[in-house]
């Protein structure tokens, strides 16, 4: 048996997201700034795509920036909104759970002069609350935090965040990070405060090497790449319009049936922490699971490397991360794990479980057998 | 193209009597394999004792030469060009015009040495470096000749054309691989082994390489690792015949049933052991090792000669005297290093104990062997019978 439990590394690209990227490259392969008809035609995939994005996210068509993915547009929104509003402010905000791709932007703004103020998080790995209020300022320009964490599934208090920031800050921009959170919540930019929003296509089913930035009308950041002038000179570059096609029709099968595949995420991930807790020592990192994400689990198996246990299970068939999958090539342990409390140890023998609605009650169930039969053996051989 | 041909130099292929021809047809069977690998049609010829690369109208000269410099038995590698014979007067400012655009502007000592090898050239070869000379002087007011010990020697060689050179590039130097027999090299992930087996390659041996794995402790890229530096080696040595031998299973036994602190210096003794049966099964003659005395404990001389006990062909350690900067320095220059030193772990590393043992007695260490007596055998049975088999080129 196959068991795919990687899907917050990447998913599997769905058949009708297949289909319209295969005609989006084969027959409507015009480039979509061309005068000519075959432009048109392909300018109305970006239309489609924009036109489901806003209804999903209750905004216009005209704030969605289409990108090369999570990490540029991450970068697109800490950098341009850093840049643009340095005349009224240099301080800036984020947590210290964030992803890299919003993590090293904010170092390389501390080596440019901006002052950079890390949230610190709890032991549920939630960005808390009462340091945020004490770290706004009037002089803050921009606050930037994730929706979900990648590595646990924590869920931050963006709303709650959102009103904070505008009432102490006026001036600054808040900036979310959605990747890990876009098709599993329902996402309302304007009623929750967020001036930026970073989304990416494969991590809904989608294609890789697209995504997103919401960029609500009105914010003013400053373009991070040059050219031909496309969107609107926001992001020069030939559109990538097989991407973008791709894109649209995820975002749009994600919201499909929502309500009833946040039930299922929820009863798959359910079955697997009820079962985990048939092994000895086996401990759930993160938010308890109702008020976690539906999709990610991350569990500490003490005594075993996680790499090891990744190694032993794909044997199985079954694909799971350790930590995160960017951060697993460095053995260095998860930033995010030790931000929470974890020791080294415990936090480099952490895996990471995420569950698409692909997965079926069948796959956990074998997996747990596995971990059942591994685990002790595992921990039998353990380095001394 | 600014050369028609290269001319290659050989040394030590030159001393070697009757056998001369084999080492000549096995230097110019891996100088056709290496230059397989770069666009265009190259054609390699033997004749009156050199070995000349002719290439093609259009080619990279730059890739040609990197090919070439992988070649063991190479000296020197003597870029060429070639002009039709249209009288010595034009030969003489065909050398001028190589002259002008090789070293323009030339200011040193030089001599012009001439070579007929088509006898019936009616000038004498003297005659003809005195007159070549003279063109290059005119040409080159602040030239003078030296023919005792000049800068610069140009070469003019006459066969059916006439071929000029002055310049030699260095070689990778040894003896064309396929003229010594056959090694199994034991290949782990670590700088030494790559080095290891280039240097006994370098000698004229043929490679093949055995490679232990550890799976679940070990993971897929330290696999993709170890063929990659095979294929690194591979550039110099030719083909390499990679055996992946799934050790976890003994490892895990010996982890069972013998004291720790034994357990490199017995895994080792399997390794080699397994080695062994793969080097026999395709007629090699020794084994290959990166050991360099004292670097690990399993590499003291009382280990080294624990883990000799075990086979009964000859163990090659070329890097034996060598300190790790050494070693490194090699691997830079045969660009393994890089490859070398990507953080996957390999399958010693794993349970390694805090204080392994460093003076291994044999006795003690036979009598930890005779506690596997049960299944060992069928163990290393296994693992030699489920080994994967990779043809690197």
């Amino acid at each position: 048996m196959e068991a795919y439990f990687d899907n917050s590394a990447t998913t599997r690209c769905s058949a009708g997201v297949r289909d319209i990227v295969v005609k989006a490259m084969t027959e409507d392969f015009g480039n979509p700034s061309a005068m000519h008809r075959k432009g048109v035609e392909a300018e109305q995939y970006i239309r489609r795509t924009s036109e489901i994005l806003a209804g999903t996210l209750k905004v216009s068509p005209k704030e969605i920036l289409y990108t090369s993915g999570g990490t540029e547009s991450d970068n697109l929104a800490v950098f341009g909104a850093a840049q643009a509003g340095r005349r009224r402010g240099l301080h800036v905000i984020t947590s210290a759970v964030e992803h890299p791709a919003v993590a090293q932007p904010m170092e390389a703004l501390r080596e440019q002069g901006y002052e950079v103020t890390v949230l610190p998080v709890d032991s549920r790995g939630v960005v808390r609350m009462d340091a945020l209020e004490e770290a706004l300022r009037p002089d803050t320009i921009l606050v930037s935090v994730m929706y979900v964490n990648n590595e646990t599934g924590s869920v931050m208090p963006v709303e709650q965040m959102g009103k904070q920031i505008h009432a102490r800050s006026p001036q600054a921009l808040f900036h979310v990070d959605a990747i890990q959170a876009f098709g599993k919540y329902r996402i309302y930019p304007r009623r929750t405060g967020i001036d930026l929003l970073s989304v990416s296509s494969h991590k809904i089913h989608g294609p890789k090497g697209c995504g997103f930035l919401y960029v609500r009308d009105g914010v003013r950041i400053r373009p991070q790449i040059l050219g031909g002038g496309q969107q609107n000179g926001m992001r020069s570059g030939t559109d990538n319009v097989p991407g973008i096609a791709g894109l649209g029709e995820a975002a749009r099968e994600a919201y499909e049936d929502f309500e009833e595949k946040t039930a299922r995420l929820y009863a798959l991930k359910e079955r697997m922490a009820a079962g985990l807790e048939t092994i000895p020592d086996v401990r759930v990192n993160g938010m308890p699971l109702p008020e976690a994400a539906p999709h990610i689990l991350s569990i500490t198996f003490p005594g075993i490397r996680s790499e090891v246990l990744l190694h032993a299970l794909e044997e199985r068939g079954i694909y799971v991360s350790a930590g995160s999958a960017c951060a697993s090539h460095k053995s260095r342990p998860s930033t995010t794990l030790t931000a929470m409390g974890l020791s080294t140890k415990e936090a480099q023998s952490a895996i990471r479980v995420s569950f698409s609605e692909e997965n079926t009650p069948e796959e956990v169930d074998y997996t747990l057998e596995v971990l059942k039969e591994l685990v002790p053996m595992l921990r039998r051989y353990s380095r001394h | 193209m600014l050369f028609h041909a290269f001319l290659i130099k050989y040394a030590e292929i030159a001393i070697k009597g009757k056998n001369r021809y084999l080492f000549e047809d096995a230097l110019v069977k891996q100088i056709r394999q290496a230059l397989s690998r770069v666009e265009g049609e190259f054609a390699v010829q033997k004749e009156q004792g050199r070995i000349y690369v002719f290439c093609p109208e259009s080619y990279d000269y730059e890739e040609t030469l990197d090919a070439l410099r992988h070649v063991f038995g190479i000296v020197g590698i003597c870029p060429v060009r070639i002009f039709e014979d249209r009288g010595l007067e034009e030969t003489a400012r065909d050398v001028v015009g190589y002259m002008e655009s090789c070293h323009p502007d030339f200011s040193g000592t030089f001599k012009v040495y001439t070579r007929r090898a088509r006898k019936t050239y009616p000038v004498p070869s003297m005659e003809v470096s005195a007159q070549i000379g003279g063109h290059i002087l005119e040409a080159f007011p602040r030239a003078r000749v030296d023919v005792h010990e000049p800068e610069l020697t140009i070469s003019v060689e006459i066969r059916e054309k006439i071929y000029v050179y002055s310049q030699t590039i260095r070689g990778a130097g040894g003896m064309p691989v396929g003229t010594n027999g056959k090694a199994t090299l034991l290949l782990s992930g670590g700088i030494d082994s790559p080095v290891a087996g280039y240097m006994i390659a370098k000698r004229g041996v043929q490679i093949e390489a055995v490679y232990f794995h550890a799976p679940p402790y070990t993971s897929e890229r330290a696999k993709q690792k170890v063929v990659d530096l095979a294929r690194l080696v591979a550039r110099y040595s030719g083909p390499i015949r990679l055996y992946v031998v799934n050790f976890t299973d003994i490892q895990l036994y010996i982890y069972d049933q013998c004291p720790h602190d034994e357990l490199t210096i017995l895994m080792r003794r399997y390794m080699m052991r397994i080695a062994e049966y793969f080097a026999k099964k395709d007629k090699s003659l020794g084994l290959i090792t990166g050991e360099s005395i004292g670097q690990v404990a399993s590499q003291t001389m009382h280990s080294l000669a624990a883990t000799d006990e075990v086979c009964t062909l000859p163990v090659y350690r070329p890097v034996i005297g060598f300190d790790k900067q050494e070693i490194v320095e090699i691997a830079r220059q045969i660009q393994t290093f890089d490859t070398s030193i990507q953080p996957y772990e390999d399958c010693c590393t794993i349970f390694v104990a805090k204080h392994p043992v460093t003076k291994p007695n044999l006795k003690v260490i036979r009598r930890s062997e005779g506690k596997l007596s049960e299944k060992i055998e069928e163990l290393v049975k296994t693992a030699q019978e489920t080994a994967e088999v990779l043809e690197i080129e």
